[in-house]
């Protein structure tokens, strides 16, 4: 099993912090989510896991060996923003250069996905619009069969029926490569079903690192008239809540000890709102867990 | 499929599968789906899907053939009506009994709204 550890890593362009002392580590067979806000550090974490950057402290280690510069480990590593490369050719030519780079390109994969996406293999890869340009770009990071794979909002122009498709290829190949993929979105919703684990940035810190299913079992939601709600909310932890005129939906920490009061009702939080309330709530105590 | 929050996936493809069981579109001693087309199918992680199919083997409805797959057990679908009758009282009696509550619809007039919905069907049957 392969894995990609950042250990203590921090990014820092002239005066932003883009990354603060984030540690956690990738493993082979998982689908991860890396979601955060605009600003969170998502793009800064892609570019040093690729290669492209290199952090201002601490260190990307792929088995062990720092990525920076180390041409053997970056074959091993893709990353779908690196689909720019060669915007002058055609679509299959494209991928003929592509598969120089990648030992494990399969040109027979990346046609087959072409072709379910009625990709144009002719036109220049500067022509694609906007939804082809990310399907190219997540067509050769999939053919490229690399244990780690990070997808940068894979789904972006993407129109209904592409995203489903894509969905479907990613579980298809990850099945048949259990790889390490990682999907880096804000489209969490229509993504959270594929996600067997998240990892969340918010300001540049790391705010989670965890199986979604515990996740999910996190926190649980409290519907009802809004004074019975707040005498249930009262002593516990609340990460946020919404309120419909007397109707009031709590979110809160942990798990219920009991059956829901007659007048309350108890649901599960989805991954969504779940982020959604981390997020406002370390802005609004200004504190990272 | 549009997945029900309240749930957790893999309990709900465990679900999926039992009442393919119940209808018979899975009979006994035939193959259900891997967990690769199953995670495809419903665009979920394959690992969610492998929990789902667990949990049936746990319960003895389902068993793996080495090499080719899993398979309905043999009684699958009697075991399967036994727990979904158990269930009915925790799944279905109790929250149709607090919805009632809540309407202010009392014990007599439910049980007269069965009642009716019952002869409504025998006169739909004639």
């Amino acid at each position: 099993m392969s894995q990609l550890t950042y250990e203590h890593v921090t990014m820092q362009f002239q005066d932003v912090t883009a990354l603060e002392n984030v540690s956690f580590t990738l493993e082979s067979g998982h689908i991860y989510g890396l979601l955060g806000r605009n600003g969170a550090g998502k793009s800064t974490l892609l570019s040093l896991s690729a290669g492209w950057r290199r952090q201002t402290s601490g260190r990307v280690l792929l088995d062990g060996e720092p990525v920076w510069e180390n041409a053997a480990a970056l074959r091993r590593i893709v990353c779908t923003s690196d689909g720019n490369l060669f915007p002058s050719m055609t679509v299959e030519k494209g991928m003929r250069w592509y598969a120089r780079y990648r030992p494990d390109f399969s040109m027979d994969e990346a046609l087959d996905m072409a072709g379910r996406f009625e990709l144009p293999l002719r036109s220049k890869i500067q022509s694609l619009s906007t939804g082809y340009g990310t399907i190219f770009k997540m067509i050769v990071a999939l053919a490229s069969n690399a244990p780690f794979t990070f997808l940068d909002e894979p789904i972006l122009g993407l129109d209904a029926n592409h995203r489903d498709l894509f969905y479907r290829l990613v579980v298809e190949h990850f099945a048949h490569n259990p790889r390490c993929i990682v999907i880096s979105t804000h489209l969490i919703e229509e993504c959270a079903a594929l996600l067997d684990h998240v990892v969340v940035l918010h300001r540049g810190r790391l705010l989670l690192d965890e199986d979604t299913e515990q996740t999910l079992s996190r926190g649980y939601s409290v519907t009802g008239p809004a004074a019975a709600v707040a005498a249930y909310a009262a002593g516990r932890s609340v990460y946020g809540e919404q309120n419909l005129g007397g109707m009031t939906t709590a979110y809160l920490e942990g798990r219920p000890e009991g059956p829901a009061p007659s007048n309350l009702e108890f649901g599960r939080l989805d991954l969504q709102q779940l982020f959604i309330q981390l997020t406002n709530d370390s802005e609004r105590r200004g504190n990272t867990k | 499929m549009n997945f029900d929050g309240e749930k957790p996936i893999y309990l709900q493809i465990a679900e999926q599968i039992e009442d393919a069981i119940l209808t018979e579109a899975f009979p006994e001693e035939t193959q259900i789906p891997s967990t690769t087309e199953i995670s495809a199918t419903y665009r979920i992680n394959p690992a969610t899907a492998l929990k789902g199919i667990n949990r049936l083997v746990e319960e003895g409805m389902v068993y793996k053939k080495r090499g080719l797959g899993m398979f309905v057990s043999r009684g699958a679908k009697e075991k399967i009506m036994e727990k979904r009758k158990r269930d009915f009282y925790a799944n279905f009696v109790v929250s149709l009994l607090e919805e009632a509550e809540k309407l202010g619809i009392t014990r007599r007039e439910l049980a007269a709204m069965i009642e009716e919905e019952e002869t409504g069907h025998e006169s739909t049957d004639l």
